[in-house]
């Protein structure tokens, strides 16, 4: 089947290039537009597609439907409030967008921020890690036509969100960290609850896994469907999850360790990188499955500390008015998506100069031109569900 | 006298057929909220009533009465407002020829088999036009998938039933089933495996439901439909899960044969197709959709060379039986 499949389009594109039918079948081409509303597309993102019939021969990203000047807005706003505007793009993982500007302000204070607030956010980011994977993990088998593992996932995400809810108030844009560490303290009693959270979801992510790992239909629709080349992936800025799935072994919490992970993920620590070099839509799923464990596996040891570690603030205190002195730096951090990058310019004012947002799924999506042509139109729902993600991200 | 009695019977007989055919899909399509929603964690409908949502699909009925009629401006109108009665009727047609018991059946043909084949197969088109003449280009991949979708479960259903008809040495229903012993559930049991896929297939229901394929095509060849047309294309895909059911229930499952056959027939016939109405939900929970291609291999490459062997088989335990 695949060889005439391979034949077959070779045959087609050459039809192409002429501009009339090559001796059989005259075939017209269509334009077709997926989006900006279209199920597959989660929001806004619109796809102006060309198809030979399912085939498709062009494929084109059109973004900026859900663009809300996040960088402009960020200009006209003090470090706290940026906080609030910087957790949104990316809005199923809000806590390590937080995470990237405040830890670029107190970089550029030179804050020292206390032992405690380090360790927790750690623990948050990687909860929030496993939140935003458990909803991938259940709307890509969704976009596959499979309508139960997405009940599973966000059973799993309940539990979750249930201890990070009691923490932080919120469900979803937490606003709980702040320049010189969190908002509050941690709740008597939380990290039991938390610990149980997690062992809840680790018992019962396998029952996720089995409706996914190992089916024939689901390995048809993703094996060696979407291919994205190592080379492609390094030139396009691809990063995250999608990146690691076609072999490039870079994760920042390791390569460039912020918070605690530069002891997490040295030796002995519960952290590693979960590489795969299929590149193909499974083997992100399966990065993607694999690194769900991980990290519940370093929010566990994050936990742990924090029970030994000696009671002590969880903040710093603040000046009423926070000026950041002049200067620039770019702080970036390993979100669930990929690079989550921050580029602070300070004047010495109480807003910045210019903080330009690097987002992932910005350059994940930037790739689907080179991914798309050749496909059917099932194999483009199979990828672009594949490449995990988040509109507002990629539009900011 | 006697051909006013005459009358009075077929209407009656016609009544009960479109009760059953009105009211079994409906059975079919509660069963599949709760099952489904017990099978993901949930409740599903709880309240519409009273008791665990027992009227959903009355409620919903009644919503989509009251919905707009929808044909839209470039639409070719009249083929659009007729294909979801092309869809749903050949089922109906064919309903009435399905036994529930030797003497409870609609209208006992002698080719019973061949006739509910040959219905159902019209089915399709009311599908074809409703794609075509929507004027849009998801319903027109959505078509163009069910016509692909067409080739590749017609032939290994035919084949299928033809075993049965072999095996039993007649084209009536009635017939095949009085023949049925439970020695078929081992000797016709490739054919039904491959019975049960094309009619899967045919169903467009998961995994084969990508002339629908929500994530994909919208909603495919429905796209455009609304209110009562569309109601009426959900009414066809639930009527035609009762239907295959009941098929494979009479042709593979021996239908009314059980305990207290003469009285209860019609209830193990029932049952018999109720379990596999619930396995085709089961399926639909459990698995992904396929490809198109990939359904025309899994036909091709797999039920067709299945569907002959089991015609050999099948001819060859008639010849040593007789």
């Amino acid at each position: 089947m695949t060889e005439t499949a391979v034949s077959h389009r070779s045959s087609r594109q050459r039809a192409l290039t002429v501009g009339v039918g090559a001796g059989g079948l005259a075939t017209a081409d269509m334009v077709l537009n997926i989006g900006p509303q279209h199920p597959a597309t989660h929001g806004v993102l619109r796809l102006r597609i060309v198809v030979d019939g399912e085939r498709i021969v062009t494929a084109e990203p059109i973004i900026g439907y859900m663009h809300r000047g996040a960088e402009k807005l960020f200009e006209v706003r003090d470090y706290r409030q940026i906080v609030v505007l910087a957790n949104r793009h990316d809005w199923l993982s809000a806590f390590s967008n937080e995470l990237g500007v405040v830890l670029g302000v107190e970089q550029m204070l030179g804050m020292e921020v206390p032992e405690r607030a380090v360790w927790a956010r750690t623990a948050l980011a990687e909860l929030n890690r496993v939140l935003s994977h458990l909803m991938f993990l259940g709307s890509y088998p969704l976009e596959l036509g499979a309508i139960t593992p997405v009940f599973y996932a966000f059973r799993e995400r309940e539990e979750l969100q249930a201890v990070l809810e009691e923490v932080s108030g919120g469900r979803m844009h937490y606003m709980f960290n702040r320049v010189g560490g969190l908002k509050e303290d941690l709740p008597a009693g939380w990290l039991g609850r938390v610990d149980k959270a997690i062992v809840n979801v680790r018992k019962r992510l396998p029952s996720l896994e089995h409706l996914l790992v190992g089916n024939e239909i689901l390995e048809a629709r993703t094996k060696g469907v979407g291919v994205l080349a190592r080379e492609t992936a390094l030139s396009y800025g691809v990063s995250g999850p999608i990146a690691r799935a076609s072999g490039v072994d870079v994760d920042l919490r390791r390569d460039a360790p912020y918070l605690a992970y530069g002891e997490l993920f040295g030796p002995n620590g519960p952290g590693r990188v979960v590489t795969r070099e299929a590149g193909d839509s499974l083997a992100r799923l399966e990065v993607l499955l694999e690194q769900t464990r991980v990290s519940l596996d370093i929010a566990e040891a994050c936990l742990d500390r924090l029970i030994q570690l000696q009671p002590g603030p969880i903040n710093v205190k603040l000046p009423k008015v926070l000026k950041v002195p002049e200067g620039e730096i770019y702080c970036a951090t390993e979100n669930p998506l990929g690079f989550n990058g921050y580029f602070l310019v300070s004047r010495g004012d109480k807003t910045p100069w210019r903080l330009k947002l690097r987002s992932a799924s910005f350059n994940n999506v930037a790739v689907l031109t080179e991914m798309l042509p050749g496909q059917l139109i099932s194999d483009m729902v199979s990828i672009l569900g594949s490449m995990f993600f988040v509109v507002g991200d990629v539009d900011k | 006298m006697s051909e006013g009695w005459n009358v009075l019977e077929v209407v009656l007989r016609a009544v009960a057929v479109l009760a059953a055919f009105l009211v079994l899909p409906l059975l079919v399509g509660q069963t599949e909220h709760k099952v489904m929603a017990h099978m993901q964690g949930r409740l599903g409908p709880m309240y519409a009533g009273g008791f665990h949502g027992w009227a959903q699909l009355v409620a919903d009925a009644v919503k989509f009465i009251q919905k707009e009629d929808i044909t839209p401006a470039r639409a070719d109108r009249g083929v659009f407002r007729l294909a979801p009665f092309v869809a749903l009727i050949p089922y109906l047609v064919a309903m009435a020829v399905v036994p529930l018991s030797p003497t409870i059946v609609g209208a006992d043909v002698p080719g019973s088999a061949l006739l509910v084949l040959a219905a159902t197969g019209v089915g399709i088109i009311g599908t074809l036009m409703g794609g075509w003449a929507s004027a849009s280009k998801y319903s027109m991949l959505g078509a163009m998938r069910a016509a692909a979708q067409l080739v590749s479960y017609e032939l290994p259903m035919v084949l299928a039933v033809a075993s049965v008809a072999l095996a039993a040495g007649t084209l009536s229903m009635v017939g095949i089933a009085e023949a049925w012993t439970p020695w078929w559930l081992l000797w016709q049991a490739p054919g039904a495996f491959v019975f049960l896929v094309a009619a899967l297939a045919e169903l467009q229901r998961p995994p084969f439901d990508m002339p629908i394929a929500d994530s994909e095509l919208v909603f495919g060849i429905f796209t455009e439909y609304t209110g009562l047309r569309f109601a009426f294309f959900l009414l066809a895909e639930y009527a035609g899960i009762v239907l295959f059911s009941l098929i494979f229930s009479v042709l593979w499952l021996g239908g009314w044969a059980g305990p207290f056959e003469a009285g209860l027939g019609w209830l193990w016939t029932i049952l018999k197709a109720y379990a596999i109405a619930v396995l085709m939900i089961w399926l639909r929970v459990s698995w992904p959709r396929l490809r198109e291609d990939q359904l025309q291999r899994l036909a091709w490459v797999w039920l067709v060379p299945i569907a002959l062997l089991q015609l050999a088989i099948t001819a060859v335990g008639v010849v040593m039986m007789r």
